[in-house]
């Protein structure tokens, strides 16, 4: 079915909607070769020429009628990309050029062979993998949220709905279940807040609920900026309906008639994506006036933030939806009191609508039959740092860190040892490598002093220094603090002015009782969660490095070798071959000696320690490893 | 209203719901110190000054934001609040140039006296601080970026109070900073150099420009005949500036003080101000005649007139072409009394003291250099003259009560009033009552033009005609009756709008705190000082009408027409 161009037709009730989905599983041809490629993430290493490639091959091998291209979201693998996957026969390639498309049009799609060269090489024991499903990335993760990521085109709305797309809403509208009763399944299903701070969902639905104002808001909350995070990204690039629905379905139980998605305008697929979801949905009857042929009625607004961190906060959001500064603002009231334009306003994250569709179709006892104790479900994580693994990955909800850096990450690069991971981003903690085995939920991370925050992780090996990774957060939150409250707008920045001190050399002891004292009484007294937060993963480096921290203040020694001014570069005079390469190399002419030429004695080259601006030009240029560092 | 009852430092207290724990803690006889919240201004949150630890809340809670909840238990100096405090001033003055001998706001700084109540003898935090940039493009007003503790303080008064937003935060973190659309200069922004910020500011990071100086330098001058105005408002504060509570009128004595420092004439604003009646109050007669345009607007206020010339260009028809009483007493100064004394008008040098920060851009205006030179030189406020008097080892206080000089000295209790709210809209219902009616006015007081705050609207039987005004004070008022007219939903004849919340007894020159409390204390000041003045009508005074005999001839002619008179200018946004 072409469904590119088509123009779509109102349905006008939930009939007319399963009719229209059975009439496209129909339509869908099991056998047919469909090659998925990932059109979001992957473009920036050539998805797109890659795709082009394949369309000219397809039309060069006549095959046009025979295979389908997919341009869908992410496929959560980011270190392998471009990636593709090929149906049916399930099988995944990794970083594909333009010039490989040749061949695979000639053996894949012509003959369904598999291309052993492009598929997935298993780091440890180098064996090729062939299927998608037999990768351990993949073969470790539970997909929910992510469940249409990479299948589907997010730019066609008849792609969701085949997938069981509305059907949470149309079971709803269908079966007139009652908004309490809604409130009531999210709620058994135990979904807390995906955004950070992990409030029960449910809860939050039935205080927006039991709210008298017959003006309701709900907004989806899209402005993830946690550095190295981009779980929303994804969901709202590749499965845009999904969220939709959760919001159509929140809207339904709290009794909202009007929503925004706050979307960070640096996601420009995203934004694009949804606003033609919203458009699609409108003209099907999915979103607007009388849904579906029902009472119902809910719109669909998406508003650009303009690159604030601080307005992932609830208020400061609200603030610059209604043209305000972003700054967060006091409370009580609570936005589910006071929120948009003083009406009742629920905010919930685009991960956790996600959620929302699967629970009402397949009940919240299935999912609540998923997690620990307190942390039901799936979470996302955006694996970053020393690890092979990069990208996206839903895995349950009480997995342990080792089972997420070992199993589903592959381990850490180059087979260093693990020093630590940092969950939550800036607001988050360090988590050292004692924790490997703690089984992660919000509960568990809390106990440790870090946050599970929207699901960024960073896992730094040896190499990592956490001086150095704790100024990278705070430098962070200074920057994106909005300067309103004196302990965010002047206390962070004396805090980044103690590390860098102490990462400079200039460090006293006194300094880490001073940086403790700051960091409670900022957490104390910060207006918003930003402030309140941004000292942890200063706290937890604090507690849980000390030795670190105190190596660079009493030994003045950076021992990851990070901390530039705490390093010295020298060339073993015995290893020097009298290239010459390092001297030509260096950029403050600090490196004297005579090149050995043809006949002639040379004279060891020699690194002039106060020139030397430790840029590490020689250590990476020498050719023979002559130069040390220390 | 319903009450609740919670528990501050262990005492219980019962407070009306919706009250803050602020609130509850000054009813428990707690001061809770702060320095973003202002009563009746702000109460955001921003400073953190104001914490306090409530019981079973996760962090500490600022007071001046939360509001007080039945049961609540709350600590408001417990060791963890004291620490935070402490390091919250430490913070602040971190980033603050501290320059206090030589700080305008020296002695009367919250954040001084904060540190000084705290203890702080020592920052120990050393690092970046914000960048001394001083704007003093403005005629009226001096920022100085590298003081200001971003309270915002003066971006509320600005925007919510004032409705003219000229000041906003600007930039992230550490580099945050008030600032004017796309960074201008404040004198080249919509600013309407009402001074509310100044008033409002808890430091020095906005003061009046001082142009004391230039005063000292005439005075010392013996070529320069050097004559002073003094506002109504003036001699019912000026007391505060010298440990006087507020509401004292020291008229005798400020007139003292000022020829003691030296002036050649101690002269009134109040002259000008029943001669203001008289000319604006035969140009609303002639406006009724005429058909219009009506309503007739007040042009007394300099900031107000900025405000219509910026925001409500096209409405500006409706302002009086009458200038204001500075600005007439400037040119008669200059033109009349300066042929009597046998002076050329280069010869004279004319200051005025006022309550207003907008006067000093009012004088320099080029509209206003109608005896030939700039009719008024300087302009000081009421804090720069208090400190010339105390300059001078002026005891103020301690002077025996002296007379304005004649004739531009003599004045009536209309006059008086034009310093509060109402004020002028009730001394032009005495004199035009009575040159329409030709009847004596039996009761003088139009008590519902009088109160400071929000629109007071009355009806006015003149003779066959119902004359119907209105009063206003603070731009965002004014700016409702603005949008009304535009609207054509205000059948007023007559609107006073003063652009400082409650008049010029509450303008930006005037002593620091001017709260409301304040302004009504001077308010009651200046009634009484109506009812203590032997003639209370502005047609009444005798100079009024010995000037008009030697010199204007009539009102509206072509002499008070060139002196008296003004045009404005389309300003826009």
């Amino acid at each position: 079915m072409k469904l590119k161009d088509t123009t779509r037709e109102r349905l006008k009730s939930v009939a007319e909607l399963d009719a229209l989905r059975r009439k496209l599983k129909a339509a869908r041809d099991p056998k047919k070769v469909t090659v998925l490629m990932c059109m979001t993430g992957c473009r920036a290493k050539g998805a797109d020429k890659a795709a082009a490639a394949l369309r000219h091959e397809i039309g060069n091998f006549r095959l046009k009628d025979k295979v389908d291209i997919v341009e869908t979201g992410c496929h959560g693998f980011c270190s392998m990309a471009p990636v593709m996957v090929i149906e049916p026969f399930g099988y995944m390639y990794c970083k594909v050029t333009a010039e490989d498309m040749h061949e695979v049009a000639r053996t894949t799609l012509k003959t369904g062979e598999v291309i052993e060269r492009l598929c997935y090489e298993d780091p440890i024991t180098g064996a090729r993998i062939p299927l998608n499903k037999d990768i351990p990335f993949y073969k470790n993760q539970k997909k929910i949220v992510l469940r249409n990521c990479g299948v589907i085109d997010p730019t066609l709305i008849e792609h969701y709905i085949e997938r069981d797309g509305y059907a949470a809403l149309g079971m709803i509208l269908s079966q007139g279940v009652k908004p309490d009763k809604v409130v009531e399944m999210v709620k058994k299903s135990g979904l807390r807040g995906r955004g950070g701070a992990g409030f029960p969902t449910g809860i939050k639905w039935q205080l927006a609920h039991d709210q008298q104002n017959p003006t309701k808001y709900l907004v989806c909350n899209a402005d993830e900026g946690d550095p190295g995070a981009f779980m929303d990204r994804a969901v709202l690039e590749g499965d845009p309906h999904t969220v939709i629905e959760g919001m159509l379905v929140g809207a339904y139980a709290m009794g909202a008639s009007q929503g925004y998605v706050y979307c960070r305008a640096e996601y420009p697929i995203a934004v694009r994506h949804v606003k033609m979801a919203i458009e699609q949905a409108e003209a099907c009857g999915l979103l607007g006036d009388n849904i579906l042929g029902s009472d119902f009625s809910f719109h669909i607004k998406l508003k650009e933030g303009a690159g604030a961190f601080v307005c992932g906060e609830e208020t400061a959001l609200m603030a610059s939806i209604e043209g305000e500064r972003g700054m967060p603002r006091p409370r009580p009231p609570f936005p589910i009191q006071s929120g948009l334009w003083g009406c009742p306003t629920c905010i919930n994250n685009v991960e956790t609508l996600a959620n929302i569709a699967p629970i009402i179709t397949r009940g919240p006892e299935w999912y609540a039959g998923m997690g620990t104790e307190t942390s039901k479900g799936t979470k996302i994580f955006a694996l970053a740092g020393a690890i092979n693994n990069t990208g996206l990955v839903e895995v349950p909800m009480g997995i342990t860190l080792r089972e997420i850096i070992f199993d589903v990450g592959g381990g850490i690069l180059e087979n260093k040892r693990f020093k630590a991971a940092q969950t939550g981003g800036p607001s988050g903690g360090v988590i050292p490598a004692d924790f490997i085995d703690l089984a992660i939920d919000y509960d568990s991370l809390a106990k440790v002093g870090a946050i599970m925050g929207s699901g960024g992780l960073i896992v730094m090996d040896q190499g990592n220094c956490i001086v150095d990774i704790a100024k990278f957060f705070l430098n962070f939150t200074c920057s994106e603090s909005c300067g309103k409250c004196t302990p965010c707008r002047i206390g962070l920045t004396r805090m980044l002015e103690i590390l860098n001190k102490i990462s400079r050399g200039e460090g006293v002891p006194e300094d880490l009782e001073t940086l403790e004292t700051m960091a409670r009484v900022i957490k104390d007294s910060a207006l918003c969660g930003l402030g309140q937060t941004a000292p942890n993963p200063v706290l937890t480096s604090v507690q849980h490095f000390r030795d670190e921290y105190m190596a660079h203040i009493v030994d003045k020694k950076c021992p990851s070798l990070k901390c530039k001014a705490l390093i010295t570069y020298s060339i073993d005079q015995e290893l020097c071959r009298m290239c010459g390469i390092c001297s030509k190399s260096c950029p403050t002419g600090a490196i004297t000696g005579q090149v050995k030429k043809k006949g002639q004695e040379g004279v060891p080259f020699h690194i002039m320690e106060d020139t030397c601006n430790k840029c590490g030009m020689c250590y990476s240029m020498c050719p023979f490893g002559s130069v040390a560092l220390a | 209203m319903d009450k609740i009852t919670l528990t501050i430092d262990g005492k219980e207290v019962a407070v009306d719901k919706g009250a803050t724990v602020l609130a509850a803690a000054r009813a428990a006889g707690v001061t809770i110190p702060t320095l973003c919240w202002l009563e009746g201004v702000q109460a955001i949150g921003a400073c953190r000054m104001c914490v306090v630890e409530v019981q079973g809340a996760r962090t500490l809670q600022a007071s001046c934001v939360l509001p007080a909840a039945q049961g609540m238990v709350v600590k408001t100096h417990s060791p963890r609040v004291r620490e935070a405090r402490k390091m919250i001033l430490q913070l602040i003055l971190s980033d603050h140039r501290m320059e206090c001998p030589t700080c305008a706001r020296n002695m009367n700084c919250e954040l001084q006296a904060l540190a000084k109540e705290y203890g702080i003898v020592d920052i120990p935090f050393e690092g970046a601080k914000s960048s001394v940039r001083i704007d003093d493009s403005s005629p009226s007003l001096i920022r100085d970026a590298s003081k200001c503790i971003l309270c915002q303080r003066c971006v509320t008064v600005c925007h919510e109070i004032q409705t003219v937003g000229a000041l906003f935060p600007a930039h992230r973190g550490f580099a945050t900073t008030i600032s004017t659309a796309f960074d201008l200069p404040l004198g080249e922004a919509a600013c309407v150099n009402c001074g509310q910020c100044a008033l409002v500011c808890p430091v020095g990071a906005i003061v009046e420009r001082d142009d004391t100086e230039k005063v000292w330098h005439a005075l010392a001058d013996p070529d320069k005949v050097v004559v002073v105005q003094t506002a109504p408002a003036i001699r019912a504060a000026i007391a505060e500036e010298f440990g006087q509570a507020p509401g004292k009128a020291v008229t005798g004595q400020m007139v003292a003080a000022l020829r003691r420092l030296g002036f050649d004439k101690v002269f009134d604003t109040q002259f000008t101000a029943d001669l203001t009646i008289i000319e604006e109050g035969n140009e609303l007669l002639h406006r009724v005649q005429d058909g219009g345009p009506l309503p007739l607007i007040t042009s007394c206020s300099p900031g107000w007139v900025k405000f219509i010339e910026h925001f409500y260009p096209e409405l500006l028809k409706h302002v009086s072409s009458c200038k204001s009483p500075q600005q007439m007493f400037g040119s008669i100064a200059k033109t009349w009394y300066a042929q009597q004394i046998g002076k050329k008008p280069e010869d004279m040098f004319v200051v005025s003291i006022m309550p207003c920060t907008a006067k000093k851009f009012e004088c320099q205006r080029p509209e206003m250099y109608d005896s030939g030179v700039q009719d008024v030189d300087v302009v000081l406020t009421t804090r720069e003259t208090a400190r010339m008097i105390k300059q001078a080892g002026i005891n103020l206080l301690e002077l025996e009560d002296e007379m304005f000089d004649d004739p531009l000295g003599e004045s009536t209790g209309a006059a008086v009033i034009f310093g509060a709210s109402g004020g002028v809209m009730e001394a032009a219902l005495r004199t035009v009552y009575e040159v329409v009616t030709k009847k004596p006015l039996e009761n003088l007081d139009f008590e519902d033009v009088r109160g400071l705050k929000g629109v007071r609207a009355a009806t006015v039987k003149v003779g066959d005609l119902d004359v119907k005004v209105a009063a206003t004070s603070g731009l965002g008022n004014a700016r409702v009756l603005l949008d009304a007219i535009r609207d054509g939903k205000a059948d007023y004849h007559f609107i006073e709008i003063m652009a400082c919340p409650g008049g010029c007894l509450g303008g930006g020159g005037m002593p620091i705190p001017t709260n409301w409390p304040v302004r009504e204390a001077r308010a009651r000041a200046i009634y009484e000082e109506d009812k203590r003045l032997p003639i209370r009508k502005s047609h009444e005074n005798p100079f009024i009408k010995k000037i008009y005999d030697e010199f204007l001839e009539e009102p509206l002619g072509e002499k008070s027409h060139s002196l008296l008179h003004t045009h404005y200018t389309k300003r826009g946004v």
